[in-house]
């Protein structure tokens, strides 16, 4: 039984219509890489997945361990095991990451039937979580990434990550704004997250990344589909001839065919 | 006089209906305010007859007086002859024998508060007579202040047992002529409380009206004084975070303190008087007069206050920093939603010399509500060495509520430090989102995100009640971020 099942997903934004059919299926410990030009709805995807309502979903269905994962809100989602690490993570002045992170990890216990953890258990239990993203406990005393650089930001999502033992975890450009001490850094610690009963859907716009986690499964999203799929060797195929070499086109991007011969009639968008 | 004839006749034919033999004095008031109706109140109280003219004098300059119109609120205009201004005992048969009875959104409420049963049961009012293990509380709890000296009782018992202590000290710090409303409390107030700590002696526990019985059927016109006498400490709760509902829309409350040398009065306040319907229909207008007096040298007076309820609230606890080095400090936690309104700040008096005063205001407004933080800080000319902190922050949840300020700084001596910050935010629903995408609900990221806005408030309010005080701000914000 997979543990998340797309099928034909449409969704849009304001008005306009962003996904075009999704479909994608995900087992329990497998690793898909979702990599696309810009535009092309890839952090659409996870923003509906994790059930932002921004994003409206006119078509398709998404299970979730057997379950209508779009009809439950974004806290039954997040208490059922699927969390989202955010491209550009938010600021919550006032409320200090342990409070915060203590209160969604209790959450999630509480789903589980487990008893809610008091300030000292909880020191106790992130203690080792600490140690492997290299975060201080002073930046627990901090407000929720409030002057944080990106660097430590993208940290705290996997930290936050490490600690909740999430079963789906969706990784929304983590990769972006890093340098490459950072990179490996965070890529260590997803790594270590790594196992038989975490799924991982790790959406990015650079193959580099997937140099330090390596996925199972890559997938190219393009104008809102999927139009490519493939082992890990996709993603080095698109290292080497780019997404144009594959025949995918930014938004508004015009392939070579055309603009050398503009009356040849020749194929829009192709599929290599 | 037709009024009353009904009034009894209804009385009278309740009393039939239910066929019980009772000792309810059948009294009945009219409406409206009179010199006879200054002179009934007394009458019923036992008061001296200082006490009276006292009352009379006000009444009379109030009767000069108009009312205050330039706080930035609305309301219809009040009717201060279709008052009744002698609440008559509530008749236990109209009470509710059971929590069954009483409304259930209510009790929710309480269950939110996480208030015990028989707390809930005192609250409702339900007929219960044994309640009275706080009565055995409360009577343990009065003898080991006796010992200690302390006096702690309501005004009215004062008055009766230790009148030259409050005669001495009424009115000195809040004069009847000081405003409309204090001149009509002055007249007409009905109970509240008195507490005196002798010379050297610390108050080894939170005073609160819940210790003093009967405090419910009094909120009107309460009059409260609290004297600290040499190196005294008290720290004094008033109010509680049950939504309370009363038949008299009018509050007019009057709250002197005084501290003497080296003495510390701390006073919390925890409100949530009936803050009207969704519509803003109905709801309480609580205007107060509060103002402490640092008589002393090295004396200290703080003000904490938690306002969530009544329609329209309109109060300035403030200070009169008089004695040299001598301490002022307001916190104030203020919430409007729906249609609630609030023109709510303080004012610092700086006389002695060496004196200081913290300031910091934090205004919440959600729905329609609108909030105003007006406060004044004063230097008067031989006010050396003074300093002043003011903190004004505002946040705002949706687009229909608003958060005005205005800050009065008025400096007479050049060697003054003043200090004013303010700030306006809001509640992002990509916060709220965020929150959400680890397993919290709307509801409790409103809440965590509001707290950690009002932490710096909290933190001056006694323990329990600080614990109250955030659940109160959740509950009356719940639905406002949607």
């Amino acid at each position: 039984m997979a543990l998340l099942e797309i099928k034909d997903l449409h969704a849009r934004v304001g008005d306009r219509e962003i996904l075009k059919g999704i479909d994608l299926t995900v087992n329990a410990g497998e690793v898909h890489a979702i990599m696309g030009p810009n535009g092309s709805g890839k952090s659409t995807l996870a923003q509906v997945l994790s059930g932002r309502d921004l994003y409206v979903v006119t078509g398709g269905s998404v299970t979730y361990d057997s379950k209508d994962l779009l009809e439950m809100d974004p806290e039954e989602r997040a208490r059922e095991g699927l969390f989202l690490a955010f491209q550009y993570p938010v600021e919550i002045p006032g409320v200090s990451n342990m409070y915060f992170l203590k209160a969604a990890l209790n959450q999630v216990r509480k789903r589980q039937g487990l008893e809610e953890l008091d300030a000292m258990d909880f020191l106790n239990l992130v203690r080792e979580k600490m140690k492997l993203m290299e975060m201080d406990q002073a930046l627990l005393n901090r407000p929720v990434n409030t002057g944080f650089s990106g660097g430590e930001k993208k940290r705290n999502e996997i930290f936050q990550m490490a600690v909740l033992e999430p079963r789906l975890a969706i990784l929304d450009e983590t990769d972006s704004g890093l340098d490459i001490d950072a990179l490996k850094l965070v890529a260590n610690g997803v790594n270590a997250l790594r196992g038989k009963d975490r799924s991982m859907i790790v959406v990015t716009h650079y193959q580099r990344l997937l140099n330090y986690i390596v996925p199972d499964f890559v997938h190219v999203l393009a104008d809102g589909r999927l139009v490519k799929s493939g082992g890990k060797e996709l993603a080095l195929q698109l290292e080497e001839s780019g997404y144009a070499g594959l025949g995918i086109y930014e938004e508004g991007e015009v392939p070579p065919q055309q603009t050398n011969n503009l009356f040849a009639g020749g194929p829009g968008v192709g599929k290599a | 006089m037709s009024d009353s004839t009904n009034t009894i006749e209804t009385f009278a034919n309740q009393e039939y209906k239910w066929g019980f033999v009772t000792d309810i004095e059948a009294e009945s008031i009219p409406r409206g305010l009179s010199e006879d109706v200054i002179r009934l109140i007394s009458a019923k109280k036992h008061e001296p007859e200082w006490l009276l003219e006292w009352r009379l004098k006000a009444y009379r300059h109030w009767l000069t007086m108009t009312e205050p119109t330039w706080a930035n609120v609305h309301y219809p205009a009040i009717d201060y002859q279709d008052i009744i201004y002698y609440a008559a005992p509530k008749s236990k048969k109209d009470a509710p024998k059971s929590l069954d009875e009483v409304d259930p959104e209510l009790l929710k409420t309480y269950e939110k508060l996480g208030i015990p049963l028989k707390e809930q049961e005192m609250l409702a009012g339900v007929a219960v007579d044994a309640v009275f293990d706080s009565v055995s509380v409360a009577t343990t709890f009065k003898e080991k202040l006796k010992a200690m000296g302390i006096i702690f009782c309501s005004f009215s018992e004062a008055v009766r047992e230790h009148p030259e202590l409050v005669r001495q000290y009424l009115g000195s710090v809040v004069p009847s002529s000081d405003n409309f409303f204090a001149a009509l409390n002055s007249a007409v107030f009905s109970d509240g409380s008195f507490c005196y700590v002798p010379k050297g002696v610390r108050c080894p526990m939170e005073l609160s009206t819940y210790f003093r019985i009967n405090a419910k059927d009094t909120g009107q016109f309460e009059r409260t004084l609290i004297v600290a006498d040499e190196g005294a400490y008290v720290s004094y709760l008033e109010g509680c975070t049950a939504p309370m509902r009363d038949t008299n829309q009018l509050h007019a409350a009057v709250v002197e303190l005084v501290a003497l040398d080296n003495a510390q009065i701390k006073y919390s306040t925890v409100q949530n008087w009936y803050p009207g319907d969704k519509e803003g229909r109905g709801g309480i207008y609580n205007f107060v007069t509060k103002r402490g007096a640092c008589r002393g040298v090295n004396s200290k007076i703080s003000w904490t206050q938690v306002e969530t309820g009544s329609a329209i609230t309109w109060k300035y606890p403030s200070c009169l920093l008089i004695g040299d080095h001598s301490v002022g400090e307001f916190y104030s936690v203020a919430l409007t939603n729906n249609y609630q309104q609030a023109d709510t700040g303080t004012k610092m008096i700086h006389i002695g010399k060496n004196t200081s005063s913290t300031i910091v205001s934090k205004g919440i407004s959600a729905g329609h509500g609108q909030n105003t933080y007006r406060g004044g800080v004063k230097i008067l000319k031989g006010a050396t060495g003074a300093r002043n902190y003011s903190q004004c922050d505002s946040m705002l949840l949706g687009d229909k509520c608003g958060a005005h300020t205005f800050p009065y700084l008025e400096v007479k001596n050049t060697s003054s430090t003043v200090e004013h910050e303010a700030s306006t935010s809001k509640i992002g629903e990509d916060q709220i989102f965020y929150c959400r995408q680890r397993g919290i609900s709307t509801e409790d990221a409103v809440s965590m995100i509001v707290h950690g806005f009002c932490k710096e408030v909290f933190r001056e309010l006694p323990m329990e009640f600080a614990v109250e005080a955030q659940k109160l701000l959740g509950v009356s914000l719940e639905g406002s971020v949607g």
